[in-house]
């Protein structure tokens, strides 16, 4: 799960990691309040969204008066930031954070993840900070040290001082480095991320190490013991289908191509988008209903689909195991009673009770096409979807 | 003679009685596999399904010798039903659980890496060896026994591969579902290791996705180790960058794990690769013909 900047270093904060004074600022007229409460002479107005590559994309503004602190809270909020990293429709600014500026000596990268391989909590530092970290490691892969620590224990003081090194720190700042490591380490670890970005870390002329970026991606499957990250969801940034998906347990991810997808199983449901663009189409979802689906959740998938006007075609692709095909079919007469069937759908129902569901199916006289197997299915689907 | 599993293995459940396990184990009892009790705290002494309820994993070793385990515990206390079945000398584990945090999981690969016993998933559908036993959460009467091994990091996305292995006539050997997690148990490589030294096993498909490089290393393997034939498909060809389609290890982060990427991959290591999931059991009977 995503949280915002200001969320991130609220969080840093906490754990005794340095970050920039700042406030949040949800009009213009409050984002200059926060600059006066600030002080000082100069400010960053920073657009609060779900996505990297805001500087480049103009959203992190450099103020120097009042007046600018307003223009730039005037053309960012309710302005759409498109970034390399939100795709051509843009993320909407709905949430200001304005910050003193600070003196910057040196900027650097810092991150720590979870490493597939080592199978442990890794840093990853280089002295190339605020930069593409993906396109430093294309172009300069020796400037990135990918460091493996042990996750039960506080980084040791040799790591630390191998990782000040490589960023080339000297003298006072080698121990604030190593205590750095450390909270953020802590942070990482208490707070269960599964990435925690600081790009840039910055050396301030004063000889301190800030974190003057914060990214932190909290994992989805520990939030039943972290209620405090839970509560930071903002839903603005997700897809309004997502949520409604999301409410009944349905692993859904919005797309843009036009061919509904109805599948249990991830993989199968990854599948099923990749046969549809092998014969030609695109798929407008990933939605895997899952193992525990019931006749409910299979009916508010399919309420989804229909009332999605992307949606051209639909393609149900079961392959029932713990998954039962009479509770699809079920589903689909269920939602039927609410949501008319306005788009060709496609069915193909093989596993547990497939006969049942098929039975249904036809005796409420649905105009269903029935595919044999999944090949069937897909050109049947992209045929009703009447291509591009 | 199959891997890994076959009539004699000994298994237990973990999270016996619950409504998961409870279903589960009836079915896997069903199927003919040796299923000599199950592990429920506080239940031990009862009896469910004909079976033998125990406390502990290790009462279930002492009274029933058990060599296996399939863990249906919920996510907060699976990692360390893992550990305790490891720490009790379960040689194989498989956990079907989804949504074990991942810090969990990395200290259980720390705790498991000195003891011997071979860990399948978490988020899995398990391992079935046809004919013989399952331990798991896959439909069995699509399964039949014969000449391919299949290694898969998705549940239903196996079943599509082992339905058309059965249609074709060539049927499977064992079928092993490694997860989707990021952080799991055995990979690609350590299931080939077994099916090239397995007689039964001709053909290997195997079956990846997006996100990590589990299929990188094992295409290196193949090209250096594996001389049986392969056939591969990725999942996830259409898949957003940064989104988690699904499986909590199925992301294509930084650029890195995509599908092109691991097909080609694939492709130079010799692997026939098919890009097309309903066309894996055709390419593998023309490999075996």
């Amino acid at each position: 799960m995503n949280i915002h900047e200001y969320q991130a270093k609220a969080i840093l904060a906490e754990f005794g990691v340095p970050v920039p004074r700042g406030v949040l600022a949800l009009s213009i007229d409050e984002a200059v309040e926060a600059a006066v409460s600030l002080g000082g002479s100069v400010w960053v107005v920073k657009a609060q969204i779900h996505a990297g590559g805001r500087g480049k994309a103009g959203g992190v503004r450099i103020c120097r008066s009042m007046e600018e602190v307003r223009t730039a809270a005037e053309t960012l909020l309710g302005s759409l930031l498109v970034t390399k990293q939100t795709g051509d429709a843009g993320k909407q600014v709905n949430r200001l954070y304005v910050e003193e500026g600070l003196n910057i000596a040196s900027e650097f990268y810092l991150s720590l993840l979870v490493d597939r391989e080592s199978e442990k909590v890794a840093f990853v530092a280089s002295p190339a900070g605020g930069m593409d970290i993906e396109e430093v490691a294309e172009a300069t892969p020796e400037k990135i040290l990918t460091l493996a620590v042990n996750a039960e224990q506080v980084s040791t003081s040799e790591e630390s001082h191998k990782i000040a090194d490589f960023l080339g720190l000297q003298g006072k700042q080698v121990e604030a480095c190593t205590g750095l490591l450390a909270n953020l380490h802590r942070a990482f670890c208490e707070k269960d991320g599964s990435m925690l970005e600081l790009n840039p870390l910055v050396l301030t002329t004063e000889g301190e190490l800030v974190a003057l970026d914060a990214k932190f991606i909290a994992d989805s499957n520990a939030l039943y013991r972290q209620p405090d990250i839970l509560e930071l969801r903002d839903v603005d940034e997700e897809d309004p289908r997502e949520i409604e998906a999301s409410k009944f347990g349905l692993n859904y991810i919005a797309l843009d191509g036009h061919i509904g997808c109805m599948v249990n199983g991830a993989g199968l449901a990854m599948a099923t988008m990749d046969i549809i663009q092998l014969k030609g189409d695109r798929p407008a979802n990933f939605l895997d209903v899952g193992g525990g689906v019931t006749v409910d959740t299979v009916c508010e998938a399919f309420k989804l689909l229909f009332s999605d006007h992307h949606v051209k075609a639909v393609l149900v692709n079961i392959f029932g195991g713990i998954v039962r095909c009479d509770v699809i079919a079920n589903g689909l007469l269920e939602a039927i009673k609410t949501h008319p069937m306005n788009v060709p759908v496609v069915m193909r129902l093989v596993g547990t009770n497939e006969e049942e569901g098929r039975a249904l199916v036809k005796e409420a006289g649905l105009d269903v096409r029935w595919a044999e197997d999944l090949d069937q299915a897909a050109e049947f689907a992209v045929a009703a979807a009447g291509g591009e | 003679m199959a891997v890994l599993l076959d009539k004699q293995t000994r298994v237990i459940c973990q999270g016996f009685t619950g409504k998961q396990g409870s279903f589960h184990s009836s079915q896997m009892i069903d199927y003919g596999t040796c299923f000599v009790g199950g592990v429920t705290p506080g239940k031990g002494g009862q009896s469910h399904l004909s079976r033998s309820v125990f406390n502990s994993v290790s009462d279930a070793v002492e009274q029933e010798g058990a060599e296996a385990t399939v863990i249906f515990v919920p996510p907060r206390f699976a990692a360390d039903a893992i550990v305790e079945a490891a720490v009790a000398g379960i040689q194989l584990i498989a956990c079907i659980t989804e949504g074990i945090p991942v810090l969990d999981m990395l200290s259980v690969k720390e705790k498991l890496a000195g003891i011997d016993c071979i860990l399948i998933g978490p988020n899995c559908p398990g391992i079935i060896t046809p004919g013989e036993a399952k331990i798991g959460i896959m439909p069995g009467h699509i399964h039949k026994p014969g000449r391919v091994g299949v290694i898969s990091r998705s549940g239903t996305l196996t079943y599509e591969a082992v339905d058309q292995l059965t249609r074709t006539g060539l049927g499977q050997s064992t079928c092993i579902g490694m997860g989707g997690d990021p952080i799991h148990g055995m990979d690609f490589i350590d299931a080939l290791k077994l099916f090239e030294a397995d007689e039964q096993t001709e053909g290997v498909v195997m079956i990846g996705e997006i996100g990590g490089s589990d299929e990188e290393h094992a295409a290196a393997y193949i090209r250096d180790h594996i001389s049986k034939p392969v056939v591969g498909f990725i999942a996830g060809a259409t898949a957003p960058k940064g989104k988690r389609m699904g499986h909590a290890g199925a992301i294509i982060s930084g650029g890195k794990g995509t599908a092109d990427a691991k097909f080609s991959a694939l492709e130079t290591a010799g692997v026939c690769v098919e890009r097309n999931p309903t066309l894996l059991g055709q390419r593998m009977l023309e490999l075996l013909s």
